[in-house]
């Protein structure tokens, strides 16, 4: 059944259905209204769980790994500067092999102090070894968070589902929540087989030298590639039981045959894809929809990037004095294709500048015009604003 | 504690099988423990309880076989908690020795549950496990251990929001006083005047300028239900303390002082004198708060000279130089401790069998003064 709810109100309901033991968290803009309502959950008798509302970013992250190394559920969100601040935990929760789900509302990261929406923040730990899943729509990112618990637990790597904040957050959306029996069908009861027991004794975290460390990474790294035959699993499953998919590795909207793609993360997808509706141009283009861009989903897209002449890589990231991040990663995947497409990088919606809907005809026409594809720039750039030597 | 005794207790305890053989078998396993060839008990009788809890080994959740150096007092305070705590709980660990000296991958020296993370999230950690432990309507109970630069520096606003959330957590300090783990660096609790490695005294320092922060009070400003300061030279009150924490329903502390012979610069053989002094001197106050109010004290019979403590270790060597601010940093510990006695009321009127002479000093026959 639809209901109207803000992205955070529907995010709450998916994490609620999961019944997680334990949730833990600490309020930063724009993650709040997700834990505000859990909470309500909690005051309310609809969800039982401890819910711990603590000191900081990194004692959030630090009380989800004890809840879930102890054989519970557990549950965490944040944004920009309280994912920075966890960093050092996130790299630990993955380390160790725990398997948790967080919320990351998407925001820029400062200085200078910005509360909007870019990617900067998931970006700045896309290396701690957590697989990341970026909604377009908040039906996604519902859908994705429910996903996100059985993916983390079979493969007992952690997950980040990321979803910009304001522009899904707090948007009022019409949501299809799953019932409590589908998701109980869906998700078994949490089992983590290292649970902290003192019928049975582990010891947890220890300290790895230079004659193991190598193959703890290799295992690391193996299983979060793996994971990859994980969320395509559990979103065929989720599908046969709920009727609906969560976007799988990517999708594509659009002719497959197109010569001419957009790739983008996030909601910045719902944007283009509503672009390519009101503004339909001549040349056939396809819209790539990157959900899992940890693992970095190499075989699918490279399937979908296969003919392709034009390639527009969009983000709201940047790395400073590099350029694009997800079009380093495309660029380099690029280069195992029969014919390598001329690649157009751009960033487009930093700090949360508004993607105009526009976009669309704007990037067609962009790259039309390009005699050298951009190797790098941001897009809506208003150089008016600048001073004269940055123009 | 081995197969074979958990064995025999239980036998203790089954009257449905055979008895007369199983009582055989336990003759045998006993009289392989001694080494004699001399039974336990006479032919037909059978055992009492108190005769198998003689030959019962005390629980230890920290084996022996870690690397801890030679007359390290973290290594003995730990086992202390561990073995007083037993074997329902679930430890939680900073990083820092204990830490890296009790899990060597592939080993580990713990019989308990533990787990360590990061170096200041211990208490974090031990908060998410008591949360889990909550939801799952288990008592285990949990126990969250640091040294001091994990406790007093780096993980202190993780611990104070644990305390303030009054989470169902002993946590441990084992307070060495310096960062030993990376090299004896200062913390915030190394005492004033003590040379470290980053607070080295010289032609213009004479170690440490800085006072040791007055963590207990910090702590017992929390108003939780219980906290203490407990020493390794004191192992009967230690394991009072402890079995003390381990009763109450909510959050207690314990800070526990550790010699490191290395970093403090004493024999190996003298960590536990070490601690006596830090204690006979007032330096080290063993003092127990209820909700925020002095509950206890140790009694100091005859407070000794602090320049008793401090001569038998190199940190504090620069001390006894000829230099008139030697003179002077000497009296300002013993100011200090002089404070601390009048502040605590420390001094005892008579001999008093649990008093800093009295407490574990078993050569004088126990408790009879």
């Amino acid at each position: 059944m639809l209901s109207a709810l803000e992205g955070s109100q529907a995010l709450a309901q998916a994490v609620g259905l999961c019944r997680p033991g334990v949730v833990a968290a600490y309020p930063i803009t724009p993650q709040t209204h997700i834990v505000e309502n859990i909470s309500k959950l909690v005051a309310d008798g609809r969800l039982r769980c401890e819910l711990v509302s603590v000191e900081s970013e990194f004692s959030a992250a630090s009380v989800a790994l004890g809840a879930a190394a102890s054989g519970v559920r557990a549950y965490t969100a944040s944004s920009s500067q309280g994912i920075l601040l966890m960093a050092e935990v996130l790299y630990n929760i993955s380390g160790m092999r725990i398997p948790m789900v967080m919320t990351c509302a998407n925001r820029a990261v400062g200085a200078p102090l910005n509360i909007w929406n870019d990617q900067q923040d998931s970006m700045a730990v896309r290396d701690s070894g957590w697989i990341q899943l970026y909604c377009a729509d908040n039906q996604e990112a519902v859908d994705t968070t429910i996903q996100a618990f059985r993916i983390a637990e079979r493969t007992e790597v952690p997950v980040m589902v990321c979803v910009d904040g304001f522009v899904l957050t707090h948007t009022l959306e019409p949501i299809d929540l799953p019932t409590q029996e589908q998701v109980d069908r869906f998700l078994p009861p949490y089992h983590f087989s290292r649970a902290l027991d003192s019928r049975n004794p582990l010891s947890l975290g220890t300290c790895v030298d230079p004659s193991f460390f190598t193959e703890a990474r290799h295992s690391q790294h193996q299983a979060v590639l793996r994971a990859t035959t994980e969320i395509m699993a559990a979103d065929r499953d989720y599908a046969g039981i709920i009727g609906r998919s969560g976007g799988g590795l990517l999708s594509v909207v659009g002719p497959a045959e197109a010569d001419v793609a957009i790739l983008a993360l996030g909601s910045v997808c719902s944007t283009v894809q509503e672009s390519m509706q009101l503004f339909p141009q001549d040349r056939p283009v396809k819209l790539i929809k990157l959900r899992a861009y940890r693992p970095f989903p190499m075989a699918a897209l490279r399937e979908v990037l296969q003919g392709v002449r034009d390639l527009v890589v969009l983000e709201r990231a940047i790395a400073p004095g590099s350029g694009g991040i997800v079009g380093m990663e495309v660029r380099s995947l690029a280069t195992t294709l029969t014919q390598l497409p001329r690649i157009h990088n751009y960033a487009v919606g930093l700090g949360g500048r508004d993607v105009p809907i526009e976009i669309y005809p704007r990037l067609v026409e962009a790259i039309t015009r390009a005699d050298e594809p951009a190797w790098f720039e941001i897009f809506d750039l208003e150089p008016e604003k600048l001073p004269v030597e940055d123009r | 504690m081995t197969t074979t005794d958990d064995t025999a207790v239980e036998t203790s305890v089954d009257t449905t099988t055979d008895i007369a053989a199983r009582k055989a078998a336990l003759r045998n396993r006993l009289k392989d423990k001694r080494g004699s060839n001399e039974a336990p008990a006479r032919a037909g009788t059978a055992f009492s309880i108190a005769e198998l809890r003689e030959h019962q080994p005390a629980f230890r959740g920290l084996e022996a076989g870690h690397r801890a150096c030679q007359g390290c007092g973290e290594a003995l305070g730990a086992r202390l908690v561990a073995e007083s705590a037993g074997p329902d709980v679930i430890l939680t660990n900073a990083t820092g020795c204990l830490e890296i000296f009790t899990s060597p991958w592939p080993q580990s020296a713990w019989r308990v549950p533990w787990i360590h993370s990061l170096f200041e999230n211990s208490a974090a950690i031990a908060a998410g496990v008591e949360a889990a432990m909550k939801h799952l309507g288990k008592s285990t109970k949990v126990i969250a251990q640091g040294g001091d630069g994990g406790t007093f520096d780096i993980g202190f606003q993780a611990l104070s929001g644990m305390l303030e959330r009054m989470h169902n957590v002993l946590y441990v300090c084992y307070d060495n006083e310096a960062y030993m783990n990376t090299g004896v660096q200062r913390s915030g609790s190394t005492p004033h005047a003590a040379a470290t490695t980053t607070s080295p005294a010289g032609l213009e320092r004479m170690g440490k300028r800085h006072l040791k922060k007055d963590l207990l009070s910090i702590i017992a400003a929390h108003h939780i239900p219980y906290a203490a300061s407990a020493s390794v030279a004191y192992p009967v009150d230690l394991r009072r303390k402890v079995r003390r924490a381990m009763e109450v329903e909510g959050p207690t502390f314990l800070q526990v002082h550790c010699p490191c012979p290395l970093g403090w610069g004493h024999e190996s053989s003298v960590t536990v004198e070490v601690a006596r002094l830090a204690v006979q001197t007032g330096l080290f106050p063993l003092v127990e708060f209820e909700r925020g109010e002095v509950a206890g004290v140790m009694p100091l019979r005859n407070p000794k000279p602090v320049t008793d403590y401090l001569k038998l270790q190199n940190r504090f060597r620069h001390l006894f130089s000829n230099d008139p601010r030697a003179r002077e940093e000497r009296e300002h510990l013993q100011a200090l401790a002089d404070h601390t006695i009048e502040k605590f009321n420390l001094r005892g009127e008579e001999a008093d069998p649990l008093d800093s002479e009295g407490a574990d000093t078993v050569r004088r026959g126990g408790l009879v003064a």
